[in-house]
């Protein structure tokens, strides 16, 4: 009948929360915010379950899903730590911890072969008086230095 | 344990939690667990002395007495001393509302925020709460609609345009369903003032979008929060679900004629979604790409229907315009700026925060003396006022009044009051560059001036900088910051330039060469964006 395990699950979680959604106004952003927080991502497999669930074509559901930033294509590290490089924060020094990261082997947009961590940019945390800010795992950082930087990376790699 | 605890405020604002304001809480509430003292400690806004966070405040007979900021390491010897009496010790600042900082603003938007228990009910009523609401709900639509336009009150989002008016076009259509929607997507760098709203004072943003509802005819409204703002997005929901709880929002709200529900749609980390038409285009589920004006989303808006959009700020302004009346509000502020602005002190600035005081403050006076000059002690080298599609403006600029019209006039904006300062060693050259580069970034792709006019300025800048036939580049660079101003369809397009044009003006030594400039890694080439973008994930 399926092709896979896998696929039953991604259908049986997309399916779920689209009935979780019905009669919601265009209610396909915070489906996908659902898809993400369950599975961690946004799979390939789930791009005809989306159109068949909303009447669009899969043309429509992959141009929205890769538009946002936020949508992955692939799961992350179990740590995801975001650092703010918007203007604020370039004032205090964003690009040196840009450069830290990068020093210990975490370039901006990878996640380190174990599967712990993974780095990236946000624009604006909107902590604009106390930057340069960071954000660990939804948790919002401010006056971050790089030595503050190294010890939650180290934390996050030994986690 | 006392009889009376005392109360005990510590915020619960995210940027007083980034830097331990949830380690002090639980601090204070274990040393004084242990010691058998009674504390009730409320977790409050933030004040917006941000430079002063974690500030603890207690409540004493003489008012509420600051100490700040505090470290968990701090909280023994505090109470040691006798901080719950007030008493003195390296870390108090005083009642907090008369240190100058605080005493000198005029915090209308902002007056309970700090003050208050963002989601308790028995504070915000207390404190003035619903007193413009049921003003509102005993008064004809198009009455409430004079009001706000008498007022003065113009959009808090960065362009400024007049809320009666807008209010008024909505009203004027027949239509059946009508939606307020809030533009709560603060993705420009140096703001945080809406974030500080929905964290520290959500019931007052519900009771505007209330009011806004029952102006224009409108029966369901949404709340755009951008995904950077967990928090906000916490606490909106929670204060929305207690609100319905009270009859605030939903059938017959307070018992009148008005059906009006909220709901809250989170962004998915697109700058562009700060944008209204393409903010709309998200809430509908696509993807946030612009849409060509007219029609104006006030006949044509969310769903095709007459829609209000309005800015986090400006929504949370009109509750104080129909309580106090358009005349008190209107008789703050200067020439056709009229009112507070809440003006947002970020970057490398030593007394950064929330500074709300009536149009019409200079620059100088925001950044020298609120702000006290810049974090690391260094000189300041320029401030960027209104976003990252705001003008870098020189001290020698400094005497400038914050008026939009005077900004405009001088080639700026003050777009939404938030103002990034940076100290000498800022490159200007590189700021210019990073102008364009994020606009390749962030561009929604659907207009070319902007999608592959960045592109090319980030091109044109190397060029500029590498010192490649530098008077040619640099008069292609000021033909294609024309072109974007002229041929984007919105804001995004069009304003890049400024902050590219203003750094070039008054700092062009910057761009004789040799500085290091900032690059933005791709994330991923995505649909519109794979045209301005290297190719797959970095």
């Amino acid at each position: 009948m399926t092709t896979s395990g896998s696929d039953v699950t991604v259908e049986n979680v997309v399916r779920g929360v689209a009935a979780g959604h019905r009669g919601e106004r265009g209610a396909l952003l915070p489906v996908l915010h659902a898809v993400q927080a369950e599975l961690g991502y946004v799979p390939q497999e789930a791009i005809p379950v989306l159109a068949d669930e909303f009447n669009l074509s899969r043309a429509d559901v992959h141009g929205v899903v890769t538009f946002y930033h936020d949508f992955r294509r692939e799961p992350a590290g179990r740590t995801v730590v975001r650092i703010c490089r918007a203007e604020a924060c370039q004032a205090l020094g964003a690009q040196e911890l840009v450069d830290y990261a990068r020093a210990a082997g975490l370039p901006l947009g990878q996640t380190t072969p174990d599967g712990a961590v993974t780095v990236e940019q946000v624009f604006c945390l909107g902590n604009c008086a106390l930057g340069p800010a960071l954000e660990v795992n939804g948790r919002l950082h401010g006056r971050v230095g790089p030595a503050e930087l190294g010890a939650l990376l180290e934390g996050a790699a030994a986690s | 344990m006392n009889a009376h605890p005392v109360k005990v405020y510590v915020p619960r604002d995210s940027a007083a939690r980034s830097v331990g304001a949830d380690a002090v809480a639980d601090a204070l509430q274990h040393t004084a667990d242990q010691g058998g003292i009674g504390i009730e400690l409320v977790r409050n806004g933030s004040r917006g002395m941000l430079w002063l966070e974690p500030l603890v405040e207690v409540v004493t007979p003489r008012g509420r007495v600051g100490y700040g900021p505090v470290t968990p390491a701090d909280v023994p010897g505090l109470l040691a001393a006798g901080m719950l009496d007030g008493a003195a010790h390296p870390l108090r600042l005083g009642i907090v509302d008369e240190l100058p900082w605080l005493a000198r603003q005029t915090r209308v938007t902002f007056a309970r925020i700090g003050v208050t228990d963002p989601l308790s009910t028995a504070d915000y009523l207390e404190h003035g709460g619903l007193v413009g609401l049921r003003a509102a709900l005993e008064r004809e639509p198009a009455d409430v609609v004079a009001e706000v336009t008498d007022s003065g009150l113009r959009g808090r989002g960065g362009a400024g345009f007049p809320a009666g008016i807008k209010w008024k076009t909505v009203l004027g259509c027949a239509d059946e369903l009508k939606f307020v929607c809030c533009n709560a997507d603060e993705g420009d760098s140096g703001t945080f003032a809406d974030r500080m709203v929905m964290e520290g004072d959500p019931f007052m943003l519900i009771e505007g979008m209330t009011i806004a509802a029952h102006a224009v005819g409108a029966t369901e409204g949404y709340l755009y929060i951008r995904s950077e703002y967990p928090e906000a997005v916490a606490t909106m929901r929670a204060a929305i679900g207690i609100a319905r709880e009270q009859g605030w929002l939903g059938k017959a709200v307070l018992g009148s004629a008005l059906d009006f529900d909220l709901h809250v749609r989170v962004g998915a980390g697109a700058y562009i979604c700060g944008e209204e038409t393409s903010m709309l285009e998200s809430l509908e589920g696509k993807r946030g790409t612009v849409r060509p004006k007219p029609p104006i989303p006030a006949i044509e808006g969310l769903f095709g229907r007459p829609t209000v959009v309005n800015n986090v700020l400006t929504l949370a302004t009109v509750p104080v315009v129909l309580a106090a009346g358009a005349a008190a509000y209107q008789a703050l502020g200067v020439e056709r700026s009229r009112g507070t602005q809440v003006f947002q002190l970020g970057g490398n600035i030593a007394h950064g925060g929330i500074v709300e005081t009536a149009f019409g403050v200079t620059l100088r006076e925001l950044v020298e003396d609120y702000g006290g000059g810049t974090y690391s002690g260094r000189p300041v080298r320029t401030v960027q006022v209104g976003g990252p599609l705001g003008a870098y403006l020189p001290t020698s600029m400094f005497d400038l009044p914050m008026d939009y019209e005077a900004f405009a006039a001088a080639g700026a904006m003050v777009g939404h009051g938030g103002l990034v300062v940076f100290d000498d060693r800022v490159d200007m050259a590189a700021q210019a560059r990073f102008a364009m580069e994020f606009c390749a970034e962030e561009s929604c792709g659907k207009c070319t001036p902007c999608r592959v006019g960045s592109v090319r300025g980030v091109e044109v800048i190397d060029k500029i900088i590498a010192g490649e036939h530098r008077d040619e580049n640099l008069a292609l660079l000021d033909d294609l910051c024309d072109l974007m101003t002229e041929g984007s369809l919105c804001a995004m397009g069009g304003l890049t330039p400024l902050p590219v044009r203003s750094a070039l003006t008054h700092f062009p030594d910057d761009f004789l060469g040799g500085r290091r400039s900032l690059e933005i890694q791709p994330v991923r080439a995505t649909g519109s964006r794979a045209a301005t973008t290297t190719e797959g994930r970095a």
